[in-house]
């Protein structure tokens, strides 16, 4: 991290951007993705917690709203940018250095799988200071720790200001953690994410 | 300890890697990377060690790497995991299959057995059960031997009873066991034709021939080249025509093997072995 950076030009210079939301993310997620352009140079990876069972509606419903294709995520793909990236219900996603990712079926972290943590602190291994990450509404602690660790590592790290958040503990506990650089609302993230 | 005792780099990694094959002869090197920082630093947290700790425990404690092999291969299945592909198997393997007098099935990698039940309740809502043999195989002996008790506890079979409501085979799950307390047994008739038994994928061979095998959620823990060669051996061990079920996020990437398998079904993984002349 270059400390004389601003808020939207390590917005700008970072090459991934990590999405990471439980109840109350779903509406959050879908006005961002209908506001990034189409010439995004940079890969989406949404990590949001849902039902085992009804899963893949999800990827046709992102899609009418998204001007980037959106794909839900499989073994050994390769991470490419201008691509929306929904993580698969009932796995965790993890980032493996060569840019692909990879999938992983063991325990629930947080009663949640996919993890938001699993996937942000394997970002942070492969992908250091290139990122930028956000955290949304939820219900638990998910999310908070691997915030945390991306920006130990020197990515951007924004939390949903609680204060707004349908459900606050999530966004809350990655303030509390001091896991976020900044702490938005809704509409400040839009802005940012639109430059 | 702090935490940062716990995070392993990359050549503590392959330094393990490597003291595990030299001692142990299990080979992690083509194991997913990430995958395998993950379940080696829940290793040191688990057991409350250090990098020096677990070089130590692992060179010197026999009974501590069986305890490693279990944490570092990961055993969590359930029954009729992905009810859409048990459905789509029922619907587009199964009748292929009927046509056969005898049918061998390999569940590769079947941890405690969930898929070997779950397959094998499939064939006996076809009244196909009498004229087929499921081996179940796993690397690691302690999930086996959980295997072949097949007694799991009442909440896991109530979650299970849900993916099997939706998989559309009929009936109901718990037709096929005795409840006890907390604990739900497999009937008994339908622990006959399984065996279980210790095969490893990436240093055992082909030990016979089958017309299905099912390898699911096995191979995302496999780097590619890896992968390729268990596709190599899973080839080998197909009968003419046999079938092949990977998990459903678990497609065949490989130029080579996309020519030597073709999809019957895209979305659920499903392929059937091409004959090469």
């Amino acid at each position: 991290m270059n400390p004389g950076e601003n808020i939207s030009e390590r917005w700008r210079n970072s090459n991934i951007l990590l999405l990471g939301g439980s109840a109350g993310a779903f509406k959050t997620i879908m006005a961002i993705l209908k506001i990034l352009p189409a010439d995004l140079n940079k890969p989406v990876i949404i990590i949001l917690h849902r039902k085992k069972n009804f899963a893949s509606d999800m990827v046709p419903m992102f899609h009418t709203i998204s001007r980037l294709p959106v794909k839900e995520i499989s073994d050994k793909q390769k991470i490419e940018q201008g691509i929306v990236y929904l993580a698969p219900a009932n796995y965790h996603v993890l980032i493996e250095k060569n840019g692909i990712f990879g999938l992983d079926v063991s325990d629930a972290v947080w009663f949640s799988k996919p993890s938001i943590d699993v996937t942000f602190e394997s970002a942070a291994d492969a992908f250091a200071d290139r990122c930028t990450s956000i955290l949304l509404s939820g219900a638990n602690v998910d999310g908070a720790a691997g915030l945390l660790k991306l920006r130990q590592a020197g990515s951007l790290t924004i939390a949903q200001d609680p204060r707004e958040a349908e459900l606050p503990e999530m966004p809350q506990a990655a303030v509390e953690q001091n896991a976020a650089d900044y702490i938005l609302n809704a509409e400040e993230i839009m802005k940012l994410l639109a430059e | 300890m702090d935490a940062s005792a716990r995070n392993l780099t990359a050549e503590q990694i392959t330094e393990l890697i490597d003291l595990v094959k030299k001692v142990h002869g299990f080979d992690f090197s083509q194991y997913s990377q990430a995958s395998l920082k993950r379940r080696i630093t829940r290793v040191l947290m688990i057991k409350k060690l250090d990098f020096y700790d677990l070089k130590h425990a692992l060179i010197n404690d026999a009974a501590f790497f069986q305890d490693f092999l279990e944490e570092i291969t990961v055993n969590v299945t359930e029954m009729f995991r992905d009810p859409l592909f048990y459905k789509a198997l029922n619907t587009s393997v199964v009748p292929y299959l009927s046509t056969y007098q005898h049918i061998k099935i390999w569940s590769a990698g079947c941890s405690t057995g969930e898929e070997v039940y779950s397959l094998a309740i499939m064939m006996q809502q076809n009244n196909m059960k009498d004229r087929s043999f499921i081996y179940g195989t796993d690397v690691n002996t302690r999930v086996l031997k959980d295997a072949r008790k097949g007694i799991y506890s009442l909440r896991n079979i109530k979650t299970y009873a849900e993916n099997y409501q939706l998989s559309g085979l009929g009936g109901s799950l718990t037709d096929h066991f005795t409840t006890l307390y907390d604990a739900a047994t497999v009937h008994s008739e339908l622990k006959t034709n399984i065996l279980f038994s210790v095969h490893n994928l990436i240093s055992d061979t082909v030990f016979n021939e089958f017309e299905l095998i099912s390898c699911r959620n096995v191979f995302i823990y496999f780097e590619t080249v890896l992968q390729e060669k268990i596709l190599d051996l899973f080839y080998n061990s197909l009968s003419p025509h046999g079938f092949l079920c990977l998990g459903s996020k678990e497609t065949i990437r490989s130029e080579k093997f996309k020519k030597k398998f073709k999809p019957v079904n895209q979305k659920e993984n499903i392929y059937q072995k091409i004959e090469s002349w």
